[in-house]
């Protein structure tokens, strides 16, 4: 039966994570000079990776069962990221350039005297971890009350989401912000007590984020498996029809959303220490899109579709990045254009793969 | 007063060689300048001054050269000769010609050419020669200048001098000038009711001169009446300031909103007619305006010419893309918005890419023609730049020609006939995936067009379509899908309230505003301000 | 006479009651004085096009009743006004005494015990039978409820009974996109009794089916009516006249004639809107 199938995918899918992390961890223990042995550039490059796929998993939650396109996910990420990106700038104390044990360097570079209160609690891990979660959320619930509640729907929802971010990038451009303006916030020193630079924080990170990732992939699993996550396909399907069977369609679309922004939060926030930096360009459009391609290109409908395209695309792009620069966006526009047209259904649709919940297109 | 013996002598001798406008055509002798120039150089205070005045006085056709040398500091002191020489610098070395030009004096270390003393009252002493010189010139545009340049110090010139200049003047322009001039002197008349006469004179001189002038009246007159008149007519120009500082601001508007309306209009064809997203639009744009640059460097010689030609070509060049476009990818993808959406952002990544790659990842520059540049003063606070005026007309132009080709024309009933009804448009015989790829076509031509236009706006990169995407969309959602005149009224309204805004709010923070009320507004109303109606359009 | 009496006129008049004082959303469904639904002065305009003209409409309770009339004369406004996916421009629209149902979204009348089936049978082609009947069973509705609910021995045994009186035991774990089109209008007639409804609303419910199928159909609806109210719309006279109910027909937008088979095919007014083409049968 399917329930068995989907099981077995799951099970395929943390196995294979697991195996990745254990594989690089002991790897990187090797002596450098080893053959075999992983440098920590590249695991740090794996680290955002794994941050990546953690993003595409909160897209195809909402794009593959749910049907929304939503062109602005990146904004969740950054807004992750940057919260943060504020947690790590406290951390720097009077580190910085200017030595200022109460303001970071941007600040006193811009003759601000005093902390603005939105910087307050950024001290505080636990504050921040919930600000992770929380702004992104309550941003994406917000808005998603509006646009569900008044069912602005389809290509619409897209465009608007598309603006939101576009705003939002517009917005942390602006020096009078506070969040460091064009530059962003960057030079990061440690991240709770452990130097960033390290290589065994490095490491970590690595594993936190794979430990992420397995967890974000389960949490969407059993919802997915759950009868919501049949509702969830219901209203991608037909909307009309699941509101005439007494499902509040877009309480279901809020909340599924708000998670979504929730985990992509959670990625940012991954992210952003594995860089080093977080900055407006974060929330550029074209960030959201891309987002969108691995989850159409590894298949969109299933939860590891979406890893395995995060994974492939970005490693394509650094490896296209070093050697043929130049022909990175004509590769990634051929991308799009052959998925869309010759394998709807990405990656997982190919015969070999194990179906996982039910696939086809939402649109 | 300096200035105004100054004036007196000149005019005085220029009354005496009878015409002013024919200047004796006798060069005095080197010598006599020589010794002005020694007393120049050697005197102070009146003595210099009186020099300045000889020099000005002196039939020769160079004296307004040399008075500007002095000033501009082309004029120095050789010391081994003891003279004063023209001096240009050549890298360490200064070449010299003598005061009349007619000989050619070597070259020598700058160690040995010293500049001449010059301070403000005598640099403004020699202005007022020079603008005194110049009031007498054969060319209007010298008169013009030289009387602008005496507006401020209107007690510089005699009353007789001004009606004299008055009486013999033809051009209407510098008459125009001469008689604000007149007023301006009239205002520091010892008659109060001449004063009241200049002060209402003023009342439709906008100008900053003029409203300066005025507040200064107001301010410090010593007659009550006067005051008063000056402090109504004060009241008049701050409200008729206000009045043109909206103006200007509607006019930003509609020039930023006949940019959003160009940007746009190609994608409410192909999004709202076909229902198409076409996310490559903004690099059909850019390509347009590509094609600008490309007419520019095939015919450097004619810019104008280049740019007019463009047009046309930009409208065939992106138009044929526009079809292959629609021939190859999205022909295959009707009826999946969201698909489309993917594969044609696919395509504004190779676009850009290929610009990038076959022309310059840098900006290029593309040129303004004369007739582009320049300035429509309609009063001293008010001007229109010549650009923004026609680009709005260009818009509107554009607009209209659509308008009529989709109303009026075969090719229109039948875009309108696919439109609603694909199928009962087959049905009735019309070739629909031909109507397709023809609107798409004229979708993506538009956007060569826009580009065009843009390209005299702002920088050309292969970026330049990515700025105008979001608008774009957001300018034909909030107009109303399928609507050509909700596009030209969203985009203006937007325009509008962009600039508006922009005062308090700053450009960006406009912008930003801008974008939050669009989000709220389709989410209350998900078709726009002019939606699309009826049983057909609920399914 | 004078203008203080016509001043005061409004706040006098016993027929009117303030919008305020009627109660809006009441969760118990009332039926005691016998009628489900009321649909008075209901009126709808589709730009310039008068969809519904004043309509009056009643079903009692337990009835069956059938909606004919030719095409544009309002029948599936009637619906989706009833189910809120249009609202009137003018009327009033009650569920029993006291749920007012232009008040309410689809989803909470759907809820209050309102079932429709649309007339292109619209299932969940990409979730398996059992899973479409299990979204439409009754139960949680809510985001919570969904994720944790479990399958109780129950609930299992319901939805195999159902797929059995549907006919659809073989393809439960099927997909009902693979479904032909008749067994999508088995599957959906399944998923709307599963909701468990006061008031059936169904849309041409005949609709490419078999002699052999409709003669079921008949069969299930007139089960059905009796526990609920039912109203069918339907083209094929046959079916109608199969079904041995009350006939309501809607011509521009209101009620034409209501009456028994017989009745209404001797009535003039219906042979001269159908133009005699169907009154014969």
């Amino acid at each position: 039966m399917r329930a068995g199938k989907s099981r077995l995918s799951t099970l395929l899918f943390i196995s294979a994570v697991v195996t990745l992390l254990v594989t690089v961890t002991t790897l990187n223990q090797l002596p450098a000079g080893h053959e075999l042995h992983v440098g920590n550039f590249m695991v740090s490059l794996l680290g955002k990776y794994l941050t990546y796929a953690i993003l595409a998993v909160a897209v195809d939650l909402v794009w593959g069962y749910l049907g929304i396109l939503s062109l602005g996910h990146a904004a969740f990420f950054a807004l992750g990221g940057y919260a943060m990106g504020m947690y790590l700038m406290r951390q720097i104390g009077d580190r910085g350039v200017y030595g200022n044990p109460d303001l970071p360097d941007f600040m006193v570079f811009l003759n601000w005297t005093e902390l603005p209160w939105y910087w307050m609690g950024f001290d505080s891990f636990a504050f921040t971890a919930l600000m992770i979660l929380l702004v992104p959320g309550l941003l994406a619930f917000v808005f998603g009350w509006f646009a569900f509640r008044s069912r602005v729907n389809g290509v619409y929802l897209s465009i608007i989401t598309q603006a939101m971010t576009y705003a939002l990038m517009l917005a942390f451009f602006r020096n009078e912000m506070g969040f460091g303006g064009n530059n962003g916030l960057t030079d990061f020193k440690d991240l709770l007590g452990f130097d960033l630079r390290s290589d065994d924080v490095r490491l970590g990170l690595f594993i936190a984020s794979g430990v992420a990732l397995i967890f974000v992939y389960l949490l969407c699993d059993s919802i997915l498996r759950s009868r919501l996550g049949k509702v969830a396909i219901a209203i991608r399907d037909a909307e009309d029809r699941t509101r005439f069977l007494g499902y509040r369609v877009e309480r279901v679309k809020l909340a599924l959303f708000t998670l979504s922004a929730m985990i992509a939060g959670l990625a940012g926030a991954l992210y952003v220490p594995q860089v080093g930096i977080i900055n407006p360009g974060e929330f550029s459009p074209l960030n959201s899109i891309e987002v969108v391609v691995w989850v159409a290109i590894g298949g969109r409908g299933t939860l590891y579709g979406a890893v395995i395209g995060a994974l492939g695309v970005n490693y394509a792009k650094t490896w296209f990045t070093g050697a043929y620069p130049e022909a990175w966006l004509f590769a990634l526009g051929l991308l799009f254009v052959l998925v869309t047209l010759a394998l709807p259904k990405g990656i997982a649709g190919l015969r070999w793969f194990p179906s996982q919940g039910k696939k086809e297109g939402g649109t | 007063m300096y200035c105004r013996i100054a004036i007196f002598r000149i005019v005085a001798l220029c009354l005496f060689f009878s015409s002013p406008l024919v200047r004796a055509d006798v060069n005095t002798g080197i010598a006599e300048l020589d010794t002005i120039f020694t007393d120049f150089y050697e005197g102070k205070g009146s003595v210099r001054t009186e020099a300045l005045d000889t020099l000005a006085a002196m039939p020769r056709e160079d004296t307004r050269e040399l008075l500007q040398g002095i000033l501009d500091g082309d004029l120095m002191f050789h010391r081994p000769s003891d003279t004063i020489v023209w001096a240009v610098k050549d890298g360490r070395e200064f070449t010299m010609t003598s005061l009349d030009r007619s000989a050619d004096l070597g070259r020598d270390g700058s160690r040995k050419v010293k500049r001449l003393k010059l301070n403000n009252s005598v640099r403004a002493y020699i202005r007022q020669l020079i603008a005194g010189l110049g009031l007498y010139s054969s060319n209007a545009t010298e008169r013009l200048a030289a009387i602008e340049a005496l507006i401020d110090t209107p007690a510089a010139i005699e009353q007789a001098t001004l009606d004299e200049l008055l009486s013999a003047e033809q051009d209407q322009t510098v008459l125009h000038a001469l008689q604000s001039l007149l007023t301006r002197k009239q205002l520091s008349s010892d008659d109060p009711t001449i004063r009241v006469t200049a002060v209402k004179a003023l009342r439709t001189d906008l100008s900053s001169e003029s409203r300066a002038a005025i507040t200064r009246v107001a301010l410090d007159d010593e007659d009550t009446d006067v005051r008063d008149a000056a402090t109504s007519v004060q009241q008049y120009h701050e409200q008729q300031v206000k009045i043109y500082g909206r103006a200007e601001t509607v006019f930003f508007g509609l020039s930023l909103g006949s940019v959003l309306v160009l940007a746009a209009i190609g994608l409410a064809i192909s999004f709202g007619v076909m229902g198409v997203i076409n996310m490559a639009h903004g690099e059909l744009i850019m390509l347009g305006a590509y094609c600008a640059w490309a007419m520019q460097q095939l015919m450097p010689q004619s810019i104008a010419a280049a740019l007019v030609v463009s047009i046309p070509i930009a409208f065939i060049v992106t138009g044929l893309v526009g079809i292959i476009i629609e021939r190859t990818v999205i022909r295959f993808l009707y009826g999946r918005p969201l698909e489309t959406l993917l594969a044609t952002f696919g395509i504004s990544l190779i676009l850009q890419q290929l610009v990038r790659t076959f022309v310059s990842p840098q900006n290029v520059p593309v040129a303004n023609p004369e007739f582009m540049s320049g300035v429509l003063h309609i009063n001293g606070v008010f001007s229109l730049t010549l650009n923004r005026l026609y680009i709005l007309a260009f818009c509107l132009l554009v607009f209209a020609a659509l308008v009529i080709l989709l109303k009026y024309s075969r090719f229109g009933l039948e875009v309108r006939a696919v439109s609603q009804n694909r199928a009962m448009a087959r049905a009735m015989g019309v070739r629909s995936a031909r109507i397709d790829s023809l609107t798409f076509g004229l979708g993506a031509g538009v956007a060569g067009i826009a580009g065009v236009a843009l390209s005299q706006l702002t920088n050309v990169g292969p970026n330049l379509g990515q700025a105008y995407i979001v608008d774009s969309f957001m300018v034909v959602v909030f107009g109303g899908v399928g609507n050509l005149w909700g596009t030209l009224i969203s985009g203006m309204t937007l325009g509008i309230a962009n600039k508006l805004m922009e005062p308090w709010a700053g450009a960006i923070l406009a912008k930003i505003l801008v974008l939050v009320f669009l989000i709220m507004f389709i989410q209350k109303r998900p078709r726009g301000l002019f939606p699309q109606r009826g049983r057909a359009v609920e399914s | 006479m004078s203008a203080a009496g016509n001043y005061q006129k409004p706040l006098i008049r016993r027929d009117r009651t303030f919008e305020f004082l009627i109660p809006q959303y009441v969760d118990d469904l009332d039926l005691s004085h016998g009628t489900a639904l009321y649909l008075e002065d209901i009126s709808v305009n589709f730009d310039g096009f008068q969809a519904i003209n004043n309509l009056n409409f009643y079903v009692d309770t337990g009835e069956l009743r059938c909606l004919i009339g030719p095409n544009g004369a309002g029948k599936t406004t009637l619906m989706d006004i009833v189910t809120g996916k249009t609202r009137p421009d003018t009327g009033s629209a009650w569920f029993g005494q006291r749920i007012n149902l232009l008040r309410m979204d689809e989803a909470q009348i759907a809820q209050a015990g309102i079932g429709r089936k649309f007339q292109k049978p619209s299932v969940f082609e990409n979730l398996s039978v059992f899973d479409n009947l299990e979204l439409s069973m009754t139960g949680t509705r809510t985001v919570w409820g969904t994720f944790r609910a479990r399958m109780s021995r129950e609930t299992v045994e319901r939805i195999e009974s159902m797929a059995e009186t549907i006919n659809l035991s073989e393809q439960l774990n099927q997909s009902a996109g693979s479904l032909s089109h008749g067994q999508k209008q088995w599957l959906e007639i399944g998923m709307l009794i599963m909701q468990n409804p006061i008031l059936l609303l169904v849309d041409e419910p005949a609709a490419g089916m078999t002699h052999q199928e409709m003669d079921k159909t008949v069969e299930l609806l007139r089960s059905l009516s009796g526990e609920r109210a039912v109203v069918v719309v339907e083209h094929d006279m046959e079916f109608v006249r199969a079904l041995q109910a009350p006939v309501t027909v809607l011509h521009q937008g209101s009620v034409l004639a209501e009456g028994s088979m017989d009745d209404i095919q001797s009535n003039s007014d219906v042979m001269r809107v159908y133009l005699g083409t169907e009154s014969t049968t």
